[in-house]
């Protein structure tokens, strides 16, 4: 029974990493950019949520709309103000400005809210299911955060491959002359990947808080490079990869925490990481692109 | 013609070379004599180290990202292999060689072949990927990197020295005395860095990459980076250069590492993170990616910077920050730059458009 609750446990976390690397896939696959920033963006919507909930005692609903509406505004700024500049430069330029945003958010983060730890609230009322006596326990957050981003990915899937702007997205991340040469919107297609990336960055973040409920300025980070590795280790571009990578870290995290070790998790993640990256060099769900010479 | 062009190269390079030699040395000189006249504050001494230390480590970082082209995000684990394996170093030596320096320099040599070690263990499986996701990692590796120094024990007792890997606190006999604690990290280190090493040290740095750079070697390299499939079907042995590159770029970044290790009385391992290997990562990027001089000035000002916006308290980062991302888009945003040369034009007026009618 404690496997199946560690099973539980390790696919909870991991549905709120994959949150999180579906943004870093989507932004990686469209504008070719590591956005390190992103974790930072999360950090912000959880903010965000922790303020409208406690300060303005509105209920938890409206404070993750207003979340994903700071986020999105947020990342559409970002993304306008710093990377867009830069566009065609080589990828270590957008890095380092993507680095330096990551600290202008910390910071300013830091400012507003001070570096001291905020008890965030969990945005779930209901109560805990119990299974077979007790001996199974499912939270009113392990189902949100399943059903959430299971949504979110068919949603994504849907969008990227019925709508026209997500068909615009796909033509960018295949070949950005060619589609500029048929009529799109470059520019624009690339902003919405960030409205969208950053709108889900938010939900993730007011997730993941509801689980872990300290939040700091520096909250997004750690999830943040894990998600990069879940979305790398799915396979960086796809969307049903960046799902599998989160859930199957989430698992090997949580499993290599209770049966092996937990001083050295990190260790054992980023390993399979590797193993994985050296077999399958493009990723579990990737396309290996062949190099023309 | 050709052979004039040739030693007009030749001689531009090497006149490059003996500019950063004698900025370096200069720099040296300038800040010895104000030290000796006493004229720095106690907390610029302080500086003077780690900013030694931060310029091995971007020009050693520079070889890898800006002259291999090779993105790596986890130079400072190298560096934390360095700074633990030369604290051990260093305490073992204790009796046996009394003399400071001499010491010290066991403890810095000591620490960068073992860093080059691991960065050969690490590059054979590693240097098959390339691009984003040699970066993610190298990111990785300097993880898994610092999670094992995190958990990594050693003492001395009286049966001798004892070193463990574990989860739990290795036991000594009583009397021993711990070396590196886990994750409370190295304690008690005997502060044997000095100035003048961090000097040798940078010259050192210096002459190891400026002559990989300038060599056959370096040509080839720099072949790779250009053109792979080009310089692969020209006979060049890509695996073979590119795993040089990030061994030589281990041993110096070991070599730093154990000179920071021992300028202060306990360090832990999470400062080897993720955070100090960008923070080099951008102390080459901003310098010049492939121009060894740009790394070192840029390592000092950035930073002397944060420290000097000390007396801004809680705005000095995001000062920082802000300062980073406006100098990214000044260097690189073809926008920008236009909008720059426009007004440098205006400025400069007749005296440009000669040098250009000059040129035609």
């Amino acid at each position: 029974m404690q496997i199946i609750q560690y099973l539980i446990n390790g696919i909870s976390i991991g549905a709120v990493y994959a949150i999180i690397a579906l943004g870093y896939t989507m932004v990686y696959g469209i504008a070719k950019m590591l956005n390190f920033a992103h974790g930072d963006v999360i950090m912000v919507g959880a903010y965000i949520s922790f303020c409208v909930t406690n300060y303005l005692g509105l209920p938890s609903a409206v404070s993750v709309v207003a979340a994903v509406v700071v986020c999105t505004v947020l990342g559409i700024t970002i993304e306008g103000l710093a990377y867009k500049p830069l566009r065609g430069t080589p990828g270590l330029a957008v890095l380092i400005t993507a680095i330096g945003v990551s600290y202008f958010l910390q910071n300013a983060a830091q400012l507003i809210w001070s570096s001291s730890p905020k008890n965030f609230t969990s945005i779930v009322t209901m109560d805990p299911i119990s299974l077979m006596d007790g001996q199974l326990v499912i939270t009113g957050e392990v189902l949100l955060t399943v059903c959430v981003s299971v949504a979110v990915m068919v949603g994504l899937t849907f969008f990227t491959s019925k709508t026209r702007t997500g068909k615009a997205m796909r033509a960018v991340s295949e070949d950005r002359d060619a589609a500029q040469l048929m009529g799109i919107n470059v520019n624009r297609t690339i902003s919405t990947t960030f409205a969208i990336g950053s709108a889900l960055a938010a939900i993730a973040g007011v997730l993941l808080c509801s689980t872990v409920p300290t939040l700091m300025p520096t909250t997004g980070s750690m999830p943040g490079i894990r998600a990069f590795t879940a979305a790398v280790f799915g396979g960086i571009g796809s969307i049903p990869g960046a799902m599998l990578g989160g859930v199957l870290l989430g698992i090997i995290e949580t499993f290599s925490k209770a049966y092996l070790s937990t001083q050295f998790s990190d260790a054992i993640v980023f390993s399979v990481l590797i193993i994985i990256l050296l077999v399958k060099p493009a990723g579990l769900l990737g396309k290996q692109v062949q190099e023309k010479v | 013609m050709k052979t004039k062009m040739n030693t007009l190269l030749k001689n531009k390079n090497a006149r490059t070379n003996a500019l950063t030699y004698l900025v370096v040395i200069a720099a040296f000189l300038v800040t010895q004599y104000l030290y000796s006249a006493d004229a720095l504050s106690s907390s610029v001494k302080g500086y003077l180290i780690p900013i030694c230390v931060y310029i091995s480590l971007a020009v050693s970082l520079n070889l890898l990202v800006g002259i291999c082209g090779e993105l790596s995000l986890g130079h400072a684990g190298f560096m934390g292999i360095g700074a633990f394996s030369g604290i051990v170093i260093a305490a073992l030596l204790k009796d046996t060689i009394p003399n400071d320096a001499l010491r010290l320099l066991c403890a810095m040599f000591g620490g960068g072949i073992l860093a080059g070690a691991v960065g050969f263990v690490i590059g054979v499986p590693v240097l098959r990927l390339r691009g984003d996701y040699l970066a993610i990692v190298t990111l990785a590796f300097g993880e898994i990197l610092k999670n094992i120094i995190g958990n990594t024990y050693a003492g001395i007792d009286e049966s001798g020295f004892h070193m463990a890997i574990s989860t739990t606190k290795m036991p000594l006999e009583t009397g021993g005395k711990y070396i590196i604690n886990g994750p409370l990290g190295a304690t008690g280190i005997q502060k044997i860095a000095t100035f003048p090493m961090g000097f040798v040290l940078v010259l050192f740095t210096l002459f190891v990459v400026l002559n990989l750079i300038n060599s056959k070697e370096g040509r080839a390299i720099k072949a790779v980076r250009d053109n792979r499939i080009a310089a692969e079907s020209v006979g060049i042995n890509v695996t073979a250069f590119r795993m040089k590159a990030f061994v030589v770029s281990a041993f110096l970044a070991g070599m730093a590492g154990a000179l920071f290790g021992l300028n202060y009385s306990s360090v832990t391992a999470s400062k080897f993170n993720f955070n100090t290997s960008i923070n080099i990562l951008v102390f080459v990027v901003l310098g010049g990616m492939g121009n060894i001089l740009g790394s070192v000035i840029s390592a000092t000002l950035l930073y002397v910077l944060p420290e000097a916006l000390r007396s801004l308290q809680d705005y000095r980062m995001i000062l920082y920050a802000i300062v980073l991302i406006v100098v990214m888009l000044c260097t690189w945003s073809p926008k920008v730059k236009e909008y720059l040369s426009v007004i440098g034009d205006k400025l400069g007026g007749l005296r440009k458009k000669k040098e250009v009618g000059s040129h035609e």
